[in-house]
């Protein structure tokens, strides 16, 4: 595929020292803690956002914060750049690395390091999958709200990175709104603390800052969390609809009406077939959009939300009204729907879009949507977190056809800069990465995103972290 | 994923089925998670989606294999725990099938390497053979500890670590026809298997008890052989399809006297295997069919059971952890039989946590790969004996050896159990 989004050049300097810079870091790390051999380099290419792809000059797999601070200390002094990676599992290429970059990876710092169930935080090392810490306190009755699809795999660290939501932020919010504190290192090396286990700390929120910032204001090694009691009971109830544009507007009035359910989330029908093709969920194959609504607490709290909701659903015609019945459906429910992305991978190769719409926009922009993919002559499937507006169409292609992979990223442009003229942004929770990096401009005007490059360079002043991503490569501050 | 294959390469067959499995995989990273040996190592490159990229790698530039590749690919358990998490469907047990007989081909492994898997493969699937090793071992024991600091004679002192101190003197079922008591509903075969009895030939015992008591005439064919998975996931791909057409051969032979409604397996590894020589043989055209109607044939000796419909039993005061080989719930897929069964049965079942995650054992694993082994080996354990159970049920010989050395709790087949509580003896060591 023509690359249309690029790379900074790589700083020749840097290329020309690798070898050095190789021996010098192993002497930073235990054994293992190093990929530097081309072919083990080659798998760190790339994240989930797979269209791009950049060597990195090494990988480093560090085990303590005091091994990442040596190793960013080492960097900045002779000036190379850094790219942080936890999973690898990012939708905007916020992990791809560049020719002159260090990759940190935070996956051996996999430790859940405290739980304190009475103050209910719990603080990990920020290798950690977000499953694993609601897994940790599940058997007490706790657990962790925020709930990326991709939770499975997906590190803290990570979430911090993006500011990560999911199914269930709808009423619990996203990471920023359970994120307490985090132990961070910055470019030079120096540990830093920010937040504690309390909800708030005096001084600057420097903690909500760094919180979505991509891993360009240091690097995150340990997090605390706010734990939340697990509900009394939890049903999550599909609504099928004729057409997405009704789906879409019963979404709207539900929110409207004042209810909050923990979730609303949205399928179109191509992607009802994926997910019931993977996870044999019990999704009706016969609607063209469905909803699945979560509601928890009591039986009677169930119940009586439930009846609000219902109500409206009737008034938007819906076709079928199916509640689980067990903990095993209600499991397969999600896991269908949390599936959604891999499994899409079951009959084409995919570019996942992120955008954020109000409600009342939702019907429109989801018909614009299927109108634009269809100009191009591709294929879309919808399933997103339609409770908060947080859109995610999946443009379907084949990306062994360059002509046809152009298209495809011709259209998500289309569709993100529809998003933003509906009021909404860019970005619900993958981050800008590299995806979305030069449409800023669409969304923030020079003013605006000047004073976060500010903000940016306050925090690192050579830009080392992770520079190739967020702000256009044009317009940047000579660092 | 994108790929990049030549026409000419696309005309190999491996190289065209492997080039369909990328096709599918779509980089979520999903199977990091569920990758023991990522959960336990932290590096992507032992990870399924790291393994993916580098078997890509070497396969789209026609390249031999090199140390790097080959070291994370050996780590692989082939427990397919990947496959059970993957939502896009990536085969990764193909894929991994013909990177491991591409290594096998292009990579000269170094000497003492060579050496112990040319013991293994030339010794292990030989009952005859191994029962000689084993014996042999016990004499050499006091060595162990010894060969384990030579470098060179690690893997044998690792394998007399593993050797059991005592060999059952039962050599286990002997070829033969098992008439079923009253009147006959079904007839199958039985595959004994070659480590299993050696190890265990009270597990076969069990299963002929337990099958001829329900009505199913049971057949142990004469001349039957190892399944051919040892050496297919050493990558020795000429020797496994010579060992499954042996036993095609074998098993379409009671066939064709009696009929056969079924295979049984009892070791979960070999049903994996089995149940795919369909695949395996699906190039050579004089065994494709027969190999495709001996998968359809075969069946876990669960799986099996459960068709059976046997009566629900009393209660029994036992509390069982079922542990699920991977070649059972990842290979197989089946999960939940075996649990109903001794539910059924009248046991108590407890669940372990991090069920998906292997044991360590995974064919000769554990010979071969003793430190991540060993470490697998410990979370298990700590898992199991989290629940407090009793005893302990799995259908793998490969996983009871393993898992035995971890615990002062007593492993048993899980059809050891069934047998007992439908009127066989009660097992020994309970």
């Amino acid at each position: 595929m023509p690359e249309t989004i690029g790379f900074l050049k790589p700083r020749q300097a840097v290329l020309d020292r690798r070898r050095e810079i190789v021996a010098d870091l192993a002497d930073l790390l235990p054994e293992g803690g190093l990929v530097s051999d081309e072919r083990g380099l080659k798998p760190f290419e790339t994240d989930a956002f797979i269209a791009y792809r950049r060597m990195p000059l090494a990988v480093v797999l560090p085990e303590t914060t005091e091994q990442v601070a040596a190793v960013l200390k080492y960097c900045s002094r002779y000036g190379i750049p850094i790219v942080p990676r936890g999973a690898g599992t990012s939708l905007s290429g916020g992990a791809i690395p560049q020719e002159d970059a260090i990759v940190v990876g935070l996956s051996k710092m996999s430790r859940i390091l405290d739980i304190d169930l009475f103050n209910r935080t719990a603080t990990v090392q920020a290798g950690v999958t977000n499953l694993n810490i609601s897994d940790a306190v599940s058997a007490d009755g706790f657990f962790y709200a925020p709930d990326p699809s991709s939770q499975l795999a997906c590190t803290i660290g990570g979430n911090i990175g993006m500011n990560s939501g999911g199914a269930h932020c709808l009423k619990y919010g996203v990471t920023t709104n359970n994120l307490l504190g985090v132990k961070m290192v910055l470019f030079d090396g120096t540990v830093i603390e920010l937040g504690g286990k309390a909800l708030d700390a005096p001084g600057y929120d420097l903690l909500g800052l760094v919180c979505g910032s991509e891993g360009q204001l240091g690097i995150v090694t340990e997090a605390t969390v706010r734990l939340i009691a697990k509900p009394e009971g939890a049903r999550p109830v599909l609504f099928g609809f004729a057409s997405s544009e009704s789906g879409g507007s019963c979404v709207a009035d539900i929110i409207g009406s004042g209810i909050i359910p923990v979730a609303i989330e949205f399928m179109d029908k191509p992607a009802i077939e994926i997910c019931e093709a993977f996870a044999q969920a019990g999704y009706p194959l016969d609607v063209e959009a469905l909803l699945i609504v979560e509601v928890e607490g009591s039986e009677a709290e169930m119940d009586a939300t439930l009846a609000g909701i219902i109500e409206i659903a009737r008034r938007h015609g819906v076709m079928t009204i199916k509640e689980s019945q067990s903990a095993l459906e209600a499991a397969l429910i999600w896991k269908g729907r949390k599936s959604a992305f891999g499994a899409t991978g079951r009959i084409a190769d995919y570019i996942c879009m992120d955008g954020t719409v109000p409600l009342s926009q939702l019907s429109h922009v989801l018909r614009r949507t299927g109108e634009i993919v269809a100009g191009y002559g591709l294929r879309v499937a919808n399933v997103f977190h339609a409770g908060d507006g947080n859109m995610h169409p999946l443009i379907l292609y084949n990306i062994n056809d360059p002509e046809e992979a152009a298209r495809a990223e011709a259209a998500g442009n289309d569709i993100l800069k529809l998003c933003v003229e509906a009021g909404g942004c860019l970005t619900g929770e993958h981050g800008v990465g590299i995806e979305k990096r030069d449409l800023m401009l669409y969304q923030y005007s020079r003013a605006d995103l000047g004073q976060q490059m500010a903000a940016r360079a306050a925090f690192d002043p050579q830009w080392l972290m992770n520079p190739s991503k967020v702000f256009p490569l044009e317009g940047r501050p000579a660092a | 994923m994108q790929t990049n294959f030549s026409p000419e390469q696309l005309a190999d067959p491996h190289v065209a089925e492997s080039e369909t499995i990328l096709r599918k995989c779509v980089h979520c990273g999903f199977c990091t998670a569920t990758c023991p040996t990522y959960v336990v190592l932290g590096d992507e490159l032992d990870s399924p989606r790291g393994r993916i990229y580098l078997i890509k790698d070497m396969l789209e530039n026609g390249r031999a294999a090199d140390s790097e590749t080959v070291t994370h690919i050996d780590r692989c358990l082939s427990c397919l725990s990947c496959l059970t998490t993957c939502p896009s469907g990536v085969d990764y047990m193909h894929l991994v099938d013909h990177a491991r007989a591409h290594i096998e081909k292009t990579y000269k492994r170094p000497f003492k390497d060579r050496l112990a898997r040319s013991v293994i493969a030339a010794t292990l699937p030989y009952p005859s053979r191994f029962r000689l090793a084993l014996g042999a071992a016990g004499l050499a024991r006091p060595l162990a500890g010894l060969l384990k600091r030579v470098p060179f004679l690690r893997t044998f002192g690792v394998m007399l670590d593993l050797a059991p101190s005592a060999l059952p003197a039962s050599r286990g079922a002997k070829p033969a026809v098992y008439a079923a008591k009253g009147t006959p509903r079904a007839r199958v075969a039985l595959l004994t298997g070659c480590a299993q009895p050696v190890l265990r030939p009270e597990i076969n015992d069990a299963v002929i008890r337990l099958l001829t008591g329900q009505g199913v005439e049971v057949v142990v064919s004469a001349g039957e052989g190892c399944c051919g998975a040892l050496v297919h996931h050493m990558g020795r791909d000429e020797e496994a399809l010579k060992a499954a057409r042996h036993n095609i051969d074998v098993w379409l032979k009671a066939a064709e006297e009696d009929g056969l409604d079924a295979i049984i397996i009892t070791a979960s590894g070999c049903g994996t295997t089995i149940k795919d020589y369909g695949h395996m043989l699906r190039l050579d055209p004089a065994y494709a069919e027969k190999a495709a109607r001996v998968s359809a044939l075969a069946k876990d000796v669960t799986e099996y059971i459960a068709t059976l419909d046997l009566p629900e039993q009393g209660a029994r005061n036992l509390t069982v952890a079922y542990h699920s080989a991977c070649s059972m719930q990842h290979g197989q897929k089946i999960t939940s039989a075996p649990k109903q069964l001794l539910k059924r049965a009248g046991f108590s079942v407890r669940e372990p946590a991090e069920g998906h995650l292997c044991c360590g054992s995974a064919g000769t694993y554990n010979i071969l790969q003793p430190e991540i082994s060993a470490k697998l080996k410990a979370r298990k354990v700590r898992n199991i004996e989290a629940t407090k159970a009793e005893v302990i049920a799995t259908g793998n010989i490969g996983c009871i050896t393993q898992i035995a050395g971890g615990t002062e709790i007593p492993i048993l087949h899980t059809v050891e159990l069934l047998d007992w509580a439908y009127g066989g003896p009660k097992p020994a060591g309970l």
